[in-house]
């Protein structure tokens, strides 16, 4: 999880990944910074993320994200 | 012919007084309720005295930001709408360069405006309140002349400092009256809009819809990050046409969202802005091969396009999509290094001239900027007739379509935002413990790369890059280097740091 909060941090060094939880709600993550997690996601994980999964709900938190991980990943 | 665009919204609402003009999440309004509601804020910036006066529009991408523009033209205003999203520093060039007589926001918004701008406003709900006063508004129409300003547009400036392109009511009125003739827009057409109300794609679909008695969606940014919702949206509104950035075709190619669910409605798939890449275009086609499909080219300082191609044959992804020919009423050159204007059947490459009313007056408060890219017609020695110079180089192809080919200066394409990559060494020039900085555009990525010298972290400049350009501006990577490589003229050498550190 720690290695998975500093990926995100690549990403948007400005947002706290660690205590946000309205990253998407709250309008802090933009598409491009969502096309970027998707896009590491695959690099690191080896997980693609399909359209369905594209849901608020999973990219509000790290915590969030990483669950879907986890859950594509079996 | 009438002079001021609302004369033509008038004849519309008159023609379709119930019917939804404009639409949004949060909220919808008839023809006939705008035009009233317009005229109850013009009558009071009338009577405020803002009758060929600058005024800002403070508003989130909303029904309320069009009414501010609108009103803002009964008035006989001219209106600059502001990105209230962009960071504070940016947003006072803006108004230093423009000094509007006052600022136009509304509820939701004022907060933010007064944070940013320091300035007293006039707020919408509460201008809603007055009278319109009808003898007013009709001696303001009756001294209009067409070619007065009808809004003035920022775009990048290479210095740091955004150009205003100043664009009157006539050029907006001929554009939109081609655009609906070009492409068949007319009361039945459902426009899904993308692209924010300041930059120059919106004026397509905005204003040919008040010209022609369409209905006007403005789609959530949210569904650009979640691609099924924005099926879902297109179908709940039964949007038809859409004229967004490829950038935002491409989201919904590279996620393939129509293999989950595609729009029943589409008709009209127009984009611009930057280069189509043919990957995603034919995957598109391939899943709505009923649709028109046309890419549009040209430079805010012409009102929004002058060249269209309308997909007529297969592309293969290394092909790239023509920008077609010019639009009716509009005339572009062709002009090679020698002054010598190149004709259909000519192999070589010039840069891109355009003629007609389209073209803007110039640049707002910035004579010099406007003599340098409005200039006298090179084969026109008998009577002043200006061109804009685009500064982008084309050649026809053997169908005598024409070709982008490149610019020969630091302007580039990245999202769809036009931007100059000297505005973002000026930002990144004024982060602490930053000394020389070279901005740098990697076509093959995507990606904006800044190298700099000087003390600071990598991580820290490209936080701080946030307080100085607008998101979209800033760099995806920032590389520190021990010292910038130097060419013979003395200046930092571009094309050895393309060669070293891109590939």
């Amino acid at each position: 999880m720690q290695e998975f909060l500093e990926l995100l941090n690549g990403i948007r060094p400005d947002v706290d990944f660690e205590n946000t939880k309205n990253l998407v709600s709250g309008g802090i993550l933009k598409s491009f910074d969502i096309i970027q997690i998707v896009g590491m996601i695959d690099d690191e994980y080896d997980v693609k993320v399909p359209v369905a999964e594209l849901k608020p709900e999973n990219f509000d938190s790290a915590q969030a994200l990483f669950e879907m991980i986890e859950r594509l990943d079996d | 012919m009438y002079k001021n665009i609302m004369q033509y919204f008038e004849n519309t609402a008159e023609k379709y007084p119930d019917k939804i003009v404009f639409g949004s999440n949060d909220a919808e309004i008839t023809y006939k309720n705008f035009i009233e509601y317009a005229r109850k804020i013009a009558s009071v910036l009338i009577r405020s005295g803002l009758t060929k006066k600058n005024v800002a529009v403070f508003v989130d991408k909303s029904v309320n930001c069009l009414l501010g523009m609108f009103s803002s033209a009964y008035a006989n205003a001219c209106y600059t709408v502001i990105d209230v999203e962009s960071p504070t520093e940016r947003i006072n060039t803006i108004i230093d360069t423009l000094n509007p007589a006052c600022i136009i926001t509304d509820s939701k918004n004022k907060d933010v405006c007064l944070a940013k701008t320091g300035r007293t406003t006039l707020i919408i709900e509460d201008m809603l309140k007055e009278d319109a006063d009808d003898t007013l508004l009709a001696e303001v129409m009756r001294k209009q002349c067409d070619t007065d300003p009808l809004y003035v547009l920022f775009t990048s400036g290479s210095t740091g400092v955004p150009k205003g392109s100043v664009i009157c009511h006539r050029s907006v009125i001929d554009y939109a009256l081609t655009i609906c003739k070009t492409f068949d827009i007319n009361s039945d057409t459902v426009w899904g809009s993308q692209t924010p109300f300041y930059f120059s794609m919106s004026i397509l679909d905005i204003f040919s819809t008040i010209v022609s008695g369409a209905t006007f969606y403005i789609i959530p940014k949210i569904c650009f990050i979640f691609p099924l919702s924005l099926i879902e949206f297109l179908d709940k509104n039964k949007i038809n046409s859409i004229y967004w950035v490829p950038t935002a075709l491409n989201i919904v190619a590279d996620f393939d969202t129509f293999g989950t669910a595609k729009p029943k409605y589409l008709k009209n798939i127009l984009f611009a802005g930057e280069s189509m890449p043919v990957k995603q275009l034919n995957y598109w086609r391939e899943h709505l091969p009923e649709a028109l499909y046309a890419n549009l080219y040209g430079p805010t300082e012409i009102t929004d396009t002058c060249t269209y191609y309308i997909v007529d044959r297969e592309f293969s992804p290394s092909d790239s999509l023509p920008i077609g020919v010019a639009f009716d009423n509009c005339d572009v050159l062709v002009i090679d290094e020698e002054n010598n204007c190149l004709v259909e059947d000519t192999v070589s490459e010039g840069v891109l001239y355009v003629r007609g009313s389209f073209l803007g007056l110039g640049y707002y408060n910035n004579p010099e900027k406007t003599a340098e890219a409005f200039v006298q017609n090179p084969l026109n020695k008998m009577y002043p007739e200006v061109l804009y110079r685009t500064g982008d180089i084309v050649s026809y192809n053997d169908k005598g379509e024409l070709l982008f080919k490149g610019r020969k200066d630091h302007q580039i394409k990245h999202m769809g935002h036009r931007i100059e990559l000297g505005e973002i060494e000026t930002g990144a020039s004024a982060i602490d413990n930053v000394d020389r900085v070279c901005c740098l555009y990697d076509n093959v990525n995507s990606e904006i790369v800044l190298f700099y010298t000087g003390s600071a972290e990598e991580k820290t400049v490209r936080k701080s890059m946030k307080a100085y350009v607008p998101s979209y501006m800033v760099p995806q990577k920032c590389i520190k280097l021990s010292a910038m490589p130097i060419n013979m003229n003395g200046k930092i050498d571009r094309i050895k740091l393309g060669n070293d550190y891109l590939k």
